[in-house]
């Protein structure tokens, strides 16, 4: 999932400061799930709005609507209704989810209540780890179900590198070093020949703004633009 | 028993303090209360295995966030205690009372 | 020859080659590189001048290469991945090599959190093993990692690091092997303080082949104080400093632990010298380039043959 983490409360007050009436939307998919933009995040960011601005004596008219998913129109559109009542809408979902709302409303200001961090884990409630970069070619069949862009501080394809410090990363003891646990699970498989290959240079595709069309979704619409 | 404690204190029970949640803490603060404090078994001795380990993460997060907006932290608190405690729990009340009469009124009052 | 860079002709030759380190400084010190470059000359056939090592922001490797050259040394340009995408790496590269520099070693390099701009994005566009087969590429086919062809090939001496003592040990001559075959014409490690673990390696390395293909510098930088022992033993990554070692420079007595480094230092390259598959010692005196001369004049390794 999108795991993003609340923006620190100033900068959200900040935001809003010249705004009487303000719609929080949250996201109930990534965002709720690790805590950061669902509809209980909603509510606690509004009460903490509420307070600050009634002992600013500014006080704020305060909205709140947790749709299933802001990355999606279906749903976006439970709030084409509401936003004309606002003048300004703050959305807890992620970096995606935030400029679908925006481009969907082009004259309404909205601001980011959270900052997006990295596709992830879900360790424990409340723990996320991040396993992913979307590079768009992913290594993963070599590399053990490891991923060395994300895993590797370094995002090294034919490590490890010298740093690699009894199973931790250089950059850190508490690091686990991604290319020992790469070794140590080829190894286990007996698969260490993936990694006795060079790995030839990464054609880089996430340099660019992506798009995918699915196999048997093409349009005269979707495809003209590429 | 008859328990001595403060008479301005309205108790709202849970089955456990695991059940208790940052809003009603916030909301509590928000709607005007000068104090609130979660009161949970000892910890290590929870019924339901970490409520009140959980309870105390939410407590220090509320304090966070209150404090984020200009509200004295410590008008949230934790306490615990194991059950037939009833004069640990009073005299916890009373410390609570006395903490919240020196921090004075719920500053949202005033605006 | 690839380079003919005095280098490769020191070891394509059959001597025992001896290279030296200098770190450039953090300024616009032209005269600090001098200083250090005089106390080298004629004690080394080539002198490895850093990339800004340990992340931190020095003056660029390939200007105080000139410096060296104008000087009358040969530098061994240090390239890491961790400052440049493909498109830089070969701009220098072919710029190095119209200067006259011509041996370059590739290296991964550290991660940024250790230097002095530990927020800064780093590239890693390609990794190292990556670099040596782009040098490589662009030397012997004179084409360009791109495929399109380059006018006038540049003459690099191809070089890679080795850490022989990194966990898994199983893995540290096969990652060697790794590096000869993606082009390395030759290897210098590590700094090596546990001599047990480094015969082992040079002998899987021998009995590999590996020797046959490539020529290996060990690594040696002396102990400068205990302090210094223990802060390599606990805070470097990747390095093995055995306890009995740490023993002797402390055992060595106040104001004697230098003395004692140069000593380990110098008995290390006189068995370097005789062990089989090595073909030179790369010290790196880590600012204590003015106890070079000595190093090497007690090490037997003067004088440098002229080739
Ligand atoms: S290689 Fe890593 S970053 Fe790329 S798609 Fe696979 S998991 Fe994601
Ligand atoms: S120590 Fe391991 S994880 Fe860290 S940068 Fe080197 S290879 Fe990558």
């Amino acid at each position: 999932m999108i795991v993003a983490k609340r923006k620190p409360f100033d900068e959200i007050k900040d935001f809003l400061k010249d705004y009487k009436k303000v719609l929080t939307a949250g996201c109930g998919t990534c965002v709720a799930v690790c805590l950061a933009g669902g509809e209980k995040e909603v509510a606690v960011l509004n009460a903490e709005l509420d307070m600050a601005r009634r002992l600013d004596d500014n006080p704020i008219e305060l909205g709140a609507i947790t749709i299933e998913r802001q990355c999606d129109r279906e749903y976006l559109e439970a709030l084409d209704s509401m936003v004309g009542d606002y003048d300004a809408v703050l959305s807890l979902a992620c970096g995606a989810g935030i400029q679908f709302l925006a481009e969907r409303y082009p004259e309404k200001p909205v601001f980011p209540g959270v900052d997006t961090t990295f596709i992830g884990v879900n360790q424990d409630v409340g723990w996320y780890e991040e396993r992913c970069r979307s590079c768009s070619s992913c290594v993963l069949g070599l590399t053990a179900g490891i991923c060395p862009v994300t895993m590797c501080a370094k995002g090294l394809y034919n490590g490890p590198c010298g740093g690699t410090n009894k199973g931790s990363c250089e950059i850190s003891k508490d690091q686990p070093c991604a290319w020992y646990m790469i070794y140590e699970r080829l190894s286990k498989q007996n698969r260490l020949d993936n990694i006795l290959k060079i790995t030839p240079v990464q054609d880089w595709q996430n340099q660019k703004p992506r798009t995918v069309i699915q196999p048997g979704y093409k349009t005269s619409e979707n495809s003209a633009e590429k | 028993m008859r328990l001595d404690y403060p008479s301005n204190i309205k108790i709202i029970r849970v089955p456990c303090t695991g059940k208790v949640d940052v809003m009603h803490l916030l909301r509590a603060i928000q709607k005007g209360a000068d104090g609130v404090y979660a009161v949970g078994c000892l910890e290590g001795a929870c019924h339901y295995n970490e409520g009140n380990l959980r309870a105390r993460e939410r407590v220090n997060h509320v304090r966070r966030l209150l404090e984020e907006i200009g509200i004295e932290g410590d008008r949230v608190r934790m306490y615990n205690l194991s059950s037939g405690e009833g004069p640990t729990f009073a005299a916890y009340a009373r410390e609570m009372a006395e903490n919240i009469k020196a921090l004075g009124p719920n500053p949202l009052k005033q605006h | 020859m690839k380079s003919e860079s005095n280098l490769e002709k020191v070891l394509s030759a059959g001597h025992f080659a001896f290279t030296g380190e200098l770190g450039p400084p953090r300024g616009a010190n032209a005269e600090e590189v001098r200083k250090k470059a005089a106390f080298l000359k004629g004690n080394v056939d080539a002198v490895n001048i850093t990339d800004n090592q340990t992340a931190v922001v020095r003056m660029s490797s390939w200007a105080a290469s000139l410096i060296l050259i104008q000087e009358g040394l040969e530098p061994n340009f240090q390239m890491v991945c961790r400052d440049r995408n493909r498109l830089a790496m070969q701009s220098d590269i072919l710029g190095a090599s119209t200067h006259g520099i011509k041996n370059m070693l590739c290296l991964s390099g550290d991660h940024q959190s250790f230097g002095d701009h530990p927020m800064a994005k780093s590239v890693f566009d390609i990794d190292s093993i990556q670099l040596i087969g782009m040098v490589k590429q662009m030397r012997d086919e004179g084409i360009f990692l791109s495929g399109n062809k380059l006018d006038e090939a540049p003459k690099m001496f191809i070089g890679a690091a080795a850490n022989p003592f990194a966990e898994p040990y199983e893995w540290r001559v096969l990652r060697l092997a790794k590096k000869i075959a993606a082009g390395a014409d030759f290897i210098q490690t590590q700094c090596i303080y546990n001599m047990d673990r480094f015969r082992e390696f040079m002998k899987r390395a021998v009995d590999m082949g590996l020797t046959e293909k490539c020529y290996i510098l060990a690594g040696v930088t002396p102990l400068k104080s205990v302090g210094m022992a223990k802060y390599m033993a606990g805070s470097v990554p990747g390095m093995d400093v055995p306890d009995e070692l740490i023993e002797r420079v402390k055992g060595a007595g106040k104001g004697k632990a230098a003395e004692e480094g140069i000593k380990i230092a110098v008995e290390q390259i006189q068995e370097f010298k005789e062990m089989e598959g090595v073909a030179g010692v790369h010290l790196m005196a880590i600012e204590w380039e003015h106890r070079v001369p000595e190093i090497a004049k007690m090490a037997g390794v003067l004088p440098r043959p002229v080739v």
